[in-house]
C-alpha cells in the first residue's frame, strides 16, 4: 500500500526532525539570560510574587491580548456555525432521568465552584492561577449547571454585555499604561504597594479580574451554544 | 526525572501524528491532534526545567528571596504554553463545531467521504 | 533516594499516559477512545507538576481534561440521534 509507506516516511522525517532536539538536551542546571533575568528583576519591576503572572500579563502583556482575540474569534466563529432557525428546534426531546443525588449535590457545588474560580483569578499574583485557571473553572461550574438541569439556559444579554465590557477595560487599562507609565500594559499605572499582600504588584490584580471574566464568559458561551445545538432537528 | 518525562512527550507526539495520519474518522484524527499537543506541551515545559528547581513564585515562605532567585526554574515557557493550552481549547471546539456541520450534510464521519475538493 | 523516587513515579504515570494515548488511537468504540484522551491529559497534568509548573497544571486539568471531554460528548451525542 502507497498510503501506509507514506505515513511511515512522514514519521520518520517527523522523528528525524524531533532528534536533535531530544539528543542534546542535557536537563540544565541553571537558568538562560532571560530567565535570570525575569528572576533577578521580575519581583522589583512588578511587584508579583508568582513570575509566571508577571511574564503573562506584563512582559508579554501583548501575547495575551492577542490570545484574548483567538479566543474571542473562536468562539464567534462557532456560534455563527451551529446557530439554526427557530423552525428547526425540536417539539419535544427525550431528557435522560437526572438523579436526585446530582439535582441536590449542584445546588451545594455551583457556588463553592463560582467562588473558587473568583479566588483564584484574584489572587493570580501571589498564588499559582489567574484569569484563565479561574475563567475556566468558572466555566465548569456552567457546565455542571448544565448537567444538572436540562432547562436551563444562559442569558444571551449578560454573556454580551459582560465580555464586551471586560474586554474593552482590558484595552483601556494597557492605553492608559502607554500615558501614565512605561508603555502599553504597563502596571505601574497603580502603585506597587508591597509583595505578598492583596493588594499589590499594581493593575495586575485589575487585569487579571477582567481577564478571568471576560475566559469564563467565553467559555460558558461555547458550552451554551454546544448543547443548545442538541436541540436542533 | 525530566529524561523520563521528556522521552514521554516524545512518545505522545508521534503518537498522535500517527493518529492524526492513519485514521479515517473524524473525530479520531481530532483526538489524534489533541494528543499531538499535549506531547508538545510536556516537551516544552521540559526545556524550560532546571534540575531540582522550585516552582517560579517569590513568596518568602521557607527559604529567603535570595536563594528561591537561584533555583527556580523558567517561567518563559510555562507562560507560552499556559497561551498554549487555552487556544488548543479553542481549536478543538472550532473543530468540533465543523465535524457535526459536515456530519449534518452527508451523514458520514469517515473521512474517505468528503470528496468536494478532489477532481 | 528522593529523585528515585521522582523518577520511578514519572515512569509509571508516563507508561500509563502512553497507554491511554495507544487505547484512544486503536480503540474503535469512541466513548472509550475520548475518556482515554481525558486521562491522557489528566496525567500530563500531574507531569507538569512534577516539572514544577503549578501554573499550567492548573490549566491543563481544568482545560485539557474537563472542558474537552465535554465538548467532545456534546458532539458525540449531537451525532447519535
Amino acid at each position: 500500500m502507497g498510503k501506509k509507506t507514506l505515513i511511515v516516511l512522514l514519521m520518520v522525517a517527523m522523528a528525524a526532525v524531533l532528534y536533535p532536539l531530544y539528543e542534546s538536551y542535557q536537563g540544565s542546571e541553571q537558568l538562560t539570560e532571560l530567565g535570570q533575568y525575569y528572576a533577578d528583576n521580575g519581583v522589583q519591576d512588578t511587584g508579583a510574587a508568582n513570575l509566571v503572572t508577571s511574564v503573562v500579563v506584563t512582559y508579554r502583556g501583548l501575547d495575551t491580548l492577542g490570545e484574548v482575540t483567538i479566543l474571542f474569534l473562536a468562539a464567534s466563529v462557532i456560534s455563527f456555525f451551529l446557530s439554526f432557525k427557530k423552525e428547526d428546534r425540536k417539539e419535544s426531546r427525550e431528557i435522560r432521568n437526572i438523579t436526585e443525588i446530582l439535582t441536590t449535590a449542584s445546588q451545594v457545588l455551583i457556588p463553592m465552584i463560582y467562588m473558587l474560580g473568583v479566588y483564584i483569578f484574584v489572587n493570580g499574583h501571589l498564588t499559582p492561577g489567574g484569569g484563565f485557571q479561574g475563567g475556566a473553572v468558572i466555566a465548569s461550574g456552567t457546565l455542571l449547571m448544565f448537567l444538572s438541569n436540562p432547562d436551563f439556559k444562559l442569558s444571551h444579554k449578560v454573556i454580551h454585555y459582560v465580555e464586551s465590557t471586560s474586554g474593552v477595560v482590558f484595552v483601556l487599562i494597557g492605553v492608559l499604561g502607554i500615558f501614565m507609565a512605561g508603555g502599553f500594559l504597563d502596571n505601574r499605572i497603580l502603585g506597587l504597594g508591597e509583595v505578598n499582600t492583596l493588594f499589590s504588584a499594581g493593575a495586575i490584580p485589575v487585569i487579571y479580574t477582567f481577564l478571568g471574566l471576560k475566559v469564563g464568559t467565553e467559555l460558558s458561551n461555547v458550552l451554551g451554544i454546544f448543547v443548545e445545538s442538541q436541540n436542533e432537528q | 526525572m525530566e529524561y523520563v518525562i521528556m522521552t514521554t512527550g516524545f512518545a505522545l507526539a508521534i503518537f498522535g501524528l500517527y493518529g492524526l495520519l492513519s485514521q479515517k474518522n473524524l473525530i479520531k484524527i481530532i483526538i489524534g491532534f489533541s494528543i499531538f499537543t499535549t506531547g508538545i506541551n510536556i516537551v516544552m515545559v521540559a526545556i524550560g526545567y532546571v534540575r531540582g528547581g522550585i516552582a517560579p513564585i517569590l513568596d518568602n515562605e521557607g527559604i529567603s528571596q535570595i536563594a528561591a532567585q537561584k533555583s527556580i526554574v523558567d517561567p518563559v515557557p510555562q507562560a507560552l504554553v499556559l497561551t498554549s493550552i487555552v487556544i488548543g481549547l479553542g481549536v478543538t471546539a472550532l473543530m468540533l463545531a465543523y465535524v457535526m456541520k459536515l456530519y449534518q450534510d452527508k451523514k458520514s464521519l469517515n473521512i474517505n467521504d468528503y470528496k468536494n475538493l478532489k477532481w | 533516594m528522593d529523585n528515585f523516587i521522582l523518577t520511578a513515579l514519572a515512569s509509571v504515570l508516563g507508561i500509563a499516559s502512553i497507554i491511554g494515548a495507544y487505547v484512544a488511537i486503536h480503540n474503535s468504540k469512541l466513548t472509550v477512545a475520548i475518556i482515554a484522551t481525558g486521562i491522557v491529559s489528566l496525567v500530563a497534568s500531574v507531569l507538569f507538576l512534577l516539572l514544577a509548573a503549578p501554573d499550567v497544571a492548573m490549566t491543563e486539568a481544568s482545560i485539557g481534561s474537563a472542558l474537552t471531554t465535554a465538548i467532545f460528548f456534546f458532539t458525540l451525542n449531537k451525532i447519535r440521534q
